[in-house]
């Protein structure tokens, strides 16, 4: 297993270069707010944003469809909740399935719904595709002032996540030549899935631990104020990323607003 | 360098009735080598791990006293290092250069020194890749090296190795003692706990024999402590240097094969290769690390579908890896390299009867097997333990129990022998033997040649690792 989350972008590329945390910040800062509203044109104008930024960060369309792939499962999913589910169905009648009248109302909510997805999930892909997690936890400590406990465990933990892969089929493998399979029961696949995961949980849980008990015994937990080997730098161009991602962030939601799209979740 | 008290010393895990270690009273001098050994459960471990500090004082309850340079080892905790087994779990960081640089971090050594002294203890371990190697892609013995240069990078006055090369093949022990050999001077006070004495009498100068009840049995020079104590140490299950077994190969021919494998590949994992085994006789298939022993054990268990190539067995014309598990076990057992990856139930006797009332076995002919099996594999008293807080030794017995519990005429066991002590390993080929005498097929993926030499009739080595397929991204 490769993992999802390792950096495949161009790593010289202007806006892939910039400081983790300021990454992270302008993706939440850019993609937060839009979740306020839910018509179809904001998240549009947030997407085509997106797209046309993704080149200074050094990824390729195609790599970026191919990781992005899943989300179509959640927008067919969004798709056929709001068909059968939708209380308001206001607008022109399309066409009706059975009982579920599908109207132009139903389809441009199920439409701002499934770009929402697409815009709000893009920019924290581009941030984990652009970054190394070594840089971003190096970024977190120093720079974002997260307790180095937390970062850096989680960093190191973050490295045993490939471990559960191959741990995962040894188990399955074990438990088919100890007799135990599931033949086509459904009832019999779910329990063998729940043995399986324990018996991964455990085994996870004794590695976390072994490991815990390695990074103390480097001086993990002396207390002493840890120097950093890798610096990382938070300068004025890291600042204008942030400023830029709040400004087109307003700036689309101050169009939606005086064209009339806006419309807010509540009220 | 360091120096190293104890007085009366013991520490008894919280939770537990009876002590890890007790009664010691142990003095190693400045620059002193020692070769820390004893039975299993004799508190190896745990005295390494109170030396490193590590025992938090809530996690258990101690006596007497242990100090190292006359500073309690808690309050020491910077002038020891240790290294463990497993060099998985040893590894924090994603490139080598950042993981030597992480104890550096945390001891607040100024920025400037980091690198200096990373470089330094890398070249001092014999590291062969640029500080940028990706620790994931790092050997067994290579990642071991690279742990060991984290903690040598801090500069310790004593360094403690817990069975370092234990979890590595015979390469890659090598590999970390050398590594142990050229990094530590006499300026490093050393002890380390290996089952393997014969390699690491090279690096020690002293050894202390642990009484499993408490105390120190035995305490000086190596060729005294092996002639006075030689034999009682082997009994105990101790690979003392100079005991050989005698082989035990199969008195008849073997029958035919009951199973065949034609030209069986595995892209990437297996090159082509051709191989049967038939009742009454023992195969050992041998190899380099990346060789593919472990994938072909799988093929031959029928529990991976092989990418090119033919498996028949047992008459049957569907292959293997497509019987139904249920028929699958009694035919094939397969015993894999950690005992704890077949672990199913929570109690040593439920493991046992699995098996049996999988394939439908009546509660009688299963209560008769339980019993038998544990007999045979001195489990009896563990009836009703929690498989996962069995030592080793019984870990390893209680998984090759589980594969004979459905009496399959073809057992095929992944290392079986891996970090075993000598008295385990003497039982293992014992039941080998005995089971080969009874008509069964045995196929053994292992390094340990010892193992090879007493018990093997045919031996397949294996080439070269097969060409990696091209990895799907380069990482920048």
């Amino acid at each position: 297993m490769t993992l999802a989350l390792e950096p495949v972008a161009d790593p010289s590329a202007p806006l892939a270069r910039r400081n983790p945390v300021a990454k992270l910040g302008a993706a939440l800062l850019f993609s937060l707010p839009l979740i306020a509203t839910v018509d179809p044109f904001t998240p549009a104008a947030a997407l085509l944003v997106e797209l046309v930024l993704l080149p200074f960060f050094g990824i390729r369309y195609r790599v970026l469809a191919r990781r992005a792939a899943p989300l179509l499962l959640a927008a067919a999913g969004v798709l056929v909740t709001m068909v059968l589910f939708a209380a308001e169905r206001t607008g022109d009648l399309l066409f009706s399935a059975g009982p579920f009248d599908v109207t132009t109302g139903v389809l441009a909510t199920a439409t701002g719904l499934i770009l929402r997805i697409f815009a709000v999930a893009l920019p924290g892909m581009i941030v984990f595709a652009t970054t190394d997690p070594t840089d971003l936890a190096d970024a977190l400590v120093q720079n974002a002032k997260a307790p180095a406990r937390f970062a850096i465990g989680a960093l190191a933990a973050f490295r045993l996540l490939p471990l559960l892969a191959q741990e995962w089929r040894a188990l399955t493998l074990a438990r088919r030549a100890r007799g135990v399979d599931a033949g086509r029961n459904p009832v019999a696949k779910l329990r063998l899935f729940a043995s399986t995961a324990f018996a991964l949980l455990v085994g996870a849980l004794r590695r976390g631990v072994r490991l815990a008990v390695a990074m103390d015994a480097r001086g993990f937990d002396s207390g002493t104020p840890r120097t950093y080997a890798r610096r990382q730098h938070f300068t004025t161009a890291d600042t204008a990323l942030l400023a830029g991602a709040g400004t087109a962030c307003a700036a689309i939601l101050a169009l939606s607003i005086a064209l009339g799209f806006f419309r807010p979740i509540v009220g | 360098m360091s120096e190293v008290q104890l007085r009366g010393f013991g520490w008894r895990h919280a939770g537990r009735r009876a002590w890890a270690v007790r009664g010691l009273d142990l003095h190693i001098r400045h620059g002193e080598r020692v070769l820390l050994l004893g039975p299993s459960g004799a508190g190896k471990s745990t005295l390494l791990a109170a030396l490193a500090g590590l025992l938090p004082e809530d996690s258990g309850e101690s006596e007497g006293t242990l100090e190292i340079d006359g500073l309690e080892a808690r309050k020491a905790r910077d002038r020891a290092g240790i290294v463990f087994q497993d060099p998985q779990t040893q590894l924090v960081m994603a490139r080598s250069g950042d993981d030597v640089a992480f104890g550096l971090e945390n001891r607040g050594v100024p920025a400037g020194d980091i690198w200096p002294r990373v470089s330094d203890a890398l070249d001092r371990v014999g590291f062969p890749y640029r500080i940028n190697r990706s620790t994931a892609a790092l050997s067994g013995g290579e990642a071991q090296r690279l742990a060991l240069a984290g903690v040598l990078a801090l500069r310790p006055g004593l360094l403690l190795l817990d069975e370092p090369t234990a979890n590595l093949d015979p390469p890659g022990a090598e590999l970390v003692r050398e590594a142990v050999a050229r990094a530590t001077g006499p300026e490093t006070t050393l002890i380390i706990v290996e089952h393997r004495v014969a390699e690491a009498l090279t690096l020690v100068d002293r050894v202390v024999v642990l009484e499993p009840g408490g105390g120190v049995r035995a305490d000086g020079a190596p060729e005294m402590i092996f002639a006075a104590y030689g034999d009682k140490l082997a009994d105990e299950g101790v690979w003392v240097p100079g005991f050989s077994t005698p082989p035990v190969k199969a008195a008849t021919g073997a029958d035919p094969d009951l199973v065949r494998a034609e030209h069986v590949a595995v892209p990437g994992r297996l090159a082509p290769v051709s191989i049967g085994v038939g009742g009454g006789e023992v195969l050992a298939v041998t190899g380099p690390n990346g060789a593919g022993k472990s994938t072909l054990a799988l093929l031959l268990g029928g529990l991976l579908a092989p990418g090119s190539g033919r498996i028949e067995a047992f008459g049957d014309r569907r292959p293997p890896h497509r019987w139904r598990a249920a028929t699958l076990t009694q035919r094939i057992g397969s015993v894999f390299q950690n005992p704890e990856h077949q672990f199913v139930t929570s109690r040593v006797a439920d493991e046992l009867a699995l098996g049996p009332r999988r394939v439908g076995r009546s509660p009688d002919e299963v209560r008769r097997i339980v019993d038998e099996l544990l007999e045979r594999l001195r489990l009896t008293k563990l009836a009703a333990a929690n498989p996962y807080t069995l030592s080793g030794g019984e870990a390893r017995r209680l998984s090759v129990a589980t594969a004979l519990a459905t009496a399959p005429r073809l057992l095929v066991l992944d290392e079986p022998t891996f970090g075993q002590d000598r008295r385990t390993w003497r039982e293992l080929v014992d039941l080998l033997a005995g089971l080969r005498a009874e008509g069964h097929g045995i196929v053994a993926v292992t390094h340990d040649d010892a193992f090879v030499r007493t018990l093997a009739d045919r031996t397949v080595p294996l080439g070269q690792p097969a060409p990696a397929p091209l990895p799907r991204r380069l990482r920048p």
